[in-house]
Formats: C-alpha cells, structure tokens, sequence
C-alpha cells in the first residue's frame, strides 16, 4: 500500500447536458417550435411560406364538410382495416409455421419472409406499379397464360385501386410483423405447451387459450404499429397510381395534407389536416391501451 | 415407419406453406432482376427469362445491359446513386453518434431535469411525422435551408427513438463500475465513452447504423419536399421523375428500380443478424 490512492473524481454536471445537447437542440428546433407552428398556421390560411392570413376556425369548419378529406379519411381507413384483417393474421400464420418444433432452416425462412420490408415504399411503388401493368405487368401476363380469355390489357390500377394497394402493402410488410410475432411466440414458455398438451388440449385449443394470451401484449403493440404506419400511408400510393389515381380512389389523409400543402400552397390547411391525423391516432394509441389494462384485469 | 418419417410427414404440410410463401415472396425479385435484362420486345414476348436455345432453354444472348448504360450515361443516374449513399451514410453516422451520446447520457449519469428530458424522449417518439411537415417546411424556409442538404439532414440529427433505443441498451450493458473506474484512471469523458462505451454497445451501433441509413435511402418524402435542385436528388427522388418522364420505357424504370434496391438487400445480407436483433430488441420489449 504505498502508492496513495488518486482522489475520487465524481462526474462533471454539465457532461451529460454536452452529450444531451444534439438531441435537445434538435428536439427543439426541428420538433417544438414546427409543432407549436403548426398550431398556429391550422388557424391560418396562405399561399406558400410567404403570405398567411389568419381565419380562425375556418380550416376546421371547411374540413368538416370537404368530400375530398372525407375520401382521403375513408380510402385511408379501408387501407388501415386490409393491413389489420388480411396482412397481421398471415404474419401470424407464417409465424407459427416457422415457430413449429424441428423446423429447420428457420433462420433461411425468415430472411426471405424479411427481404422486401427493406425496399422502400417508394420502390415498391414502382416495382408493383410494373407488375400490375397491362400487357407487360407479371399479373396481367400469367393470369392471360392461365386464362386465356383474360385480356392482358386489364387496367389493375384503374379499376382496382384499393386491393392493389393492399397487395402491394402485404408483400412489403408480411414478414416484417412476421418477425415480431416470432419473437412473442418464441418467448412462450414450452412447459405451458407441454402442460397444455397432455391435458388433451387440441391445437386450436392451445392457440386460444395459451400461445394467444402470452402474446396479447405484442398482438396489440404490432396492431397498433400497423394501425399508425396505415393512416401515415402516402409514398406507395403516390408513386404506384402516380398521384391520387382514378377518381381520388388512392387519395389517402398525407397525400391530401401533401397535395394541399406542397401543390395548392395551403401550409394552413395542411395544418389542420395534420391536427385531425394526429387525434386520429391518438384514439387509437388510447383505445390500445385501454384494450390492454382490460386484458391485465 | 421410422419415427423420423412420421416426424418429416408432419411437417411436411407445414413446409409446403413455407415454401409456397417464400416463392411468392420471391417473385416480384425475380421478376425484376429478369426484366432489368430484357430488351423491349422481350419484356413484352417473355414472363421471366426470352426462351430460346440456349442453357436450359434460355435465350441468354438476347439479354442486354443498355437500360443501365442509358441510366447511368445520359441520364445521370449515377450522380443520384452516390447522393443517396451520401445522405445515407451521412445520416446514419451522425445520428448514430448523436443517439449513442444522448443514450448514454440518460443511461450512465445522475443529474437534475433527467426525468424531464426522458419524458421529452418518450413524448417526441409519439408524435406523428406528417404533422410536421407543412409547419417543418416552413421552418426551413426560414432558416433558409430549402433545397440544402442540411435542410434533410439536420431535423433526423438526433432521433428520439435511436435515443431510447441507446438508453435501453447501455443501463444493461454498460457496467457503472467500469466508468467509475476509467474515471478514477484519470480517462477523460469523451475518451470513456469512445473506447469504453462504444465498445459495449457494438451490435447496438451496427443495427442502428442499418436502421437509419435504410430509412435515409429509402426516404422519399422529406427529399421530395426540401430538394428543389435535381442534380441534388437522391435515387428515390430520381427514380420516380424518371418514371414520370419515361413512364413506358418499362426497361429502363425496372433496371432503374433493381439499381436502387439491390445494395440495401446486399447490405442487409451481409448484416441480417445486427439488423434483426436490434430491430426486436428495441420494440418487443415495449
């Protein structure tokens, strides 16, 4: 013990506030003042960034009766319900498949079942936009080989706008929420199955009354993920329609607030438009978490 | 039967639905990669590969590479290929810094106002990004930022979720003792966090880095909305102008579009494992 021990040197207080410091400064510029900002300019109108003029409630009001914003609301939310009712019970499905004992090459499956959630909405658009093309479009020219009555001309995405999007949506995002749902399934003690098993429950039975309970809390955090992400929805239908398609039937809630805000010039009434998704979502974020302290109970 | 059959024809039906599934999932791939290569007569004449009498039937030397030198020749598509890896890695680099930084922050220290600054954290990660937008555009219009690079890269400086996700990773994996003793050694803060720290938290770092430069690549929005100038354009961007202005040329938009996916599914293969992990480990958990 002769060397003397070097005195304690605590933390410096302002450390962590230097290290902080990106992200407060950030968080206030580029997410506090846009937000109180756009408080502001919902109860504006202007043309561009450069000339506003205050008109009270009048974006909400004029919302409240605009068909457009209405038809965006509607086509967003038939979106929302295909990605809930047809993508997360087949994300679930090919969860369990790969989730059955024995199976080999599950790292193989889920890579595959991954691989298109890494393409962007943007490209998705276009690859799929090429796929429902008359005449050269992958649907078009086998379903014409399988029926030969079909015409290859068939305009998908002028006469089937939403159950394209949806398509396009499914193959992009199955296997992402596939990878959630193994996560939850893996976690699923094996003595419970077990247990469950030799009291002669079914596979049906097992699946109601234990793999569905133990993964209630990710079921509903993945529903709720998909519910935002599908009212957020602009990109895919931007880029595979061109634009809002035939008749607005892929105008969605952003493409109205982008088209509104970045094509019209109405920063103010994008605004508002932004204000009603945002509530929107919040009812859904609370009507999750109320789902969930009913399931705790 | 031996019980290794009776186990095989059990699963059999379940790997027949992973099969089916993975071939669908395929397709669309396929598909493209084969279209890219295909001249015009061909996209119209052929699902896949042109049929011929070559190897395996197939016509292979009716295959041509113009689409690409179209794309990057006169159409300059290779300025906004090294755009995008630009703004991708550039993003991805400084928000992970940023991230670990302020994870650490909030993980490792004790100071007055913490809780306050994890409730901004949790409070940035519920609002919804479209909101943003218009009073967000604005902003850098007054800050004269439009059609800047620092325009589309400041605001995703510092994410909150990359902040949350660092936070959760180091209360586990950084042992306070540690610091303490590096502190006690003399080392200096910055110093701790660089070769102490990072070290740590490696995985951590390596999916974050995927997850935000795939965001940045795959970013069409915000480049759509701040860019004006169109050598600046990102692929995303690009592409999408070109379809708008050779919509018909399906050769040249799908070679276009195979060009723009293919080296984030090339870096995904090489990095799934630091992907996928982090991807659930920061979600799952909530």
């Amino acid at each position: 013990m002769s060397a003397p021990l070097r005195p304690y040197r605590a933390e410096p207080v302002w450390v962590p506030w230097l290290f902080l410091s990106p992200f407060l400064l950030t968080f206030g510029v580029f997410l506090v003042w846009p937000l109180v900002q756009s408080c502001l300019l919902a109860f504006q109108q202007t043309f561009g960034p450069r000339s506003t003029a205050w008109v009270g409630l009048d974006n909400f009001t004029f919302m409240l009766g605009d068909p457009l914003f209405w038809k965006a609301v509607r086509n967003t939310f038939i979106f929302a319900a295909g990605s809930v009712f047809l993508q997360l019970p087949l994300s679930l499905g090919l969860a369990l498949l790969l989730n059955r004992p024995g199976i080999k090459g599950r790292a193989f499956f889920r890579l595959i079942f991954f691989a298109p959630s890494l393409v962007g909405l943007v490209f998705v658009g276009l690859l799929f936009g090429l796929l429902f093309a008359p005449l050269t479009g992958l649907v078009n020219t086998v379903l014409h080989d399988l029926f030969p009555s079909f015409n290859p001309e068939f305009p998908w995405l002028q006469v089937h706008v939403m159950p394209a999007l949806i398509l396009a949506a499914l193959w992009l995002y199955v296997g992402f929420n596939m990878v959630y749902f193994l996560a939850a399934l893996q976690s699923v003690p094996p003595e419970l199955m077990e247990a469950a098993a030799l009291d002669g429950a079914g596979p049906w039975d097992r699946f109601r009354h234990v793999i569905l309970p133990e993964i209630m809390p990710v079921a509903t955090f993945v529903v709720l993920l998909s519910l935002l992400g599908s009212l957020q929805l602009f990109e895919l239908p931007f880029v595979l329609l061109n634009g809002a398609g035939p008749d607005n039937r892929g105008l969605t809630i952003v493409m109205y607030l982008y088209n509104t805000g970045f094509v019209t010039g109405d920063l103010g009434y994008a605004s508002a438009i932004g204000w009603a998704l945002a509530l929107l979502m919040a009812g859904f974020a609370v009507i999750q978490r109320w789902f969930n302290r009913r399931q705790e109970a | 039967m031996t019980p290794s059959q009776r186990r095989f024809l059990q699963l059999a039906p379940v790997y027949a639905g992973l099969i089916l599934f993975g071939i669908l999932t395929c397709v669309p791939f396929a598909w493209l990669l084969c279209a890219a290569f295909k001249n015009n007569a061909d996209i119209f004449a052929s699902n896949f590969l042109p049929l011929g009498d070559g190897f395996l039937g197939v016509a292979w030397d009716r295959l041509t590479v113009r689409h690409f030198g179209r794309l990057f020749g006169d159409l300059g598509l290779g300025r906004a290929m090294i755009n995008s890896i630009f703004l991708a890695s550039t993003a991805a680099l400084l928000a992970t810094f940023c991230c670990a930084l302020a994870g650490y922050a909030l993980a490792k220290f004790r100071f007055a106002g913490q809780g306050f600054v994890q409730s901004l954290v949790l409070a940035a990660l519920v609002i919804p990004g479209p909101l943003l937008l218009a009073p967000g555009y604005k902003l850098l219009f007054d800050l004269g930022l439009l059609d800047t690079y620092a325009g589309l890269l400041l605001p995703g400086l510092a994410p909150a979720f990359g902040v949350f996700l660092f936070r959760q990773a180091m209360i586990n994996a950084v042992p306070a003792t540690l610091i303490e003793s590096a502190r006690i050694d003399g080392a200096g803060e910055i110093r701790i966090f660089f070769t102490i720290v990072v070290p740590l938290v490696r995985p951590m770092i390596g999916a974050y880095l995927i997850i935000v430069f795939l965001g940045a690549w795959n970013n069409f929005i915000g480049p759509q909305i701040v860019l004006q100038d169109s050598t600046s354009f990102p692929l995303s961007v690009a592409i999408n102008q070109l379809r708008g202005l050779y919509g018909t040329d399906y050769g040249l938009i799908m070679a276009g579009t195979l060009v723009s996916i293919a080296p984030v599914l090339a870096l995904f293969l090489l990095l799934q494992k630091e992907f996928i992990s982090g991807l659930t480990s920061g979600a799952v958990k909530g």
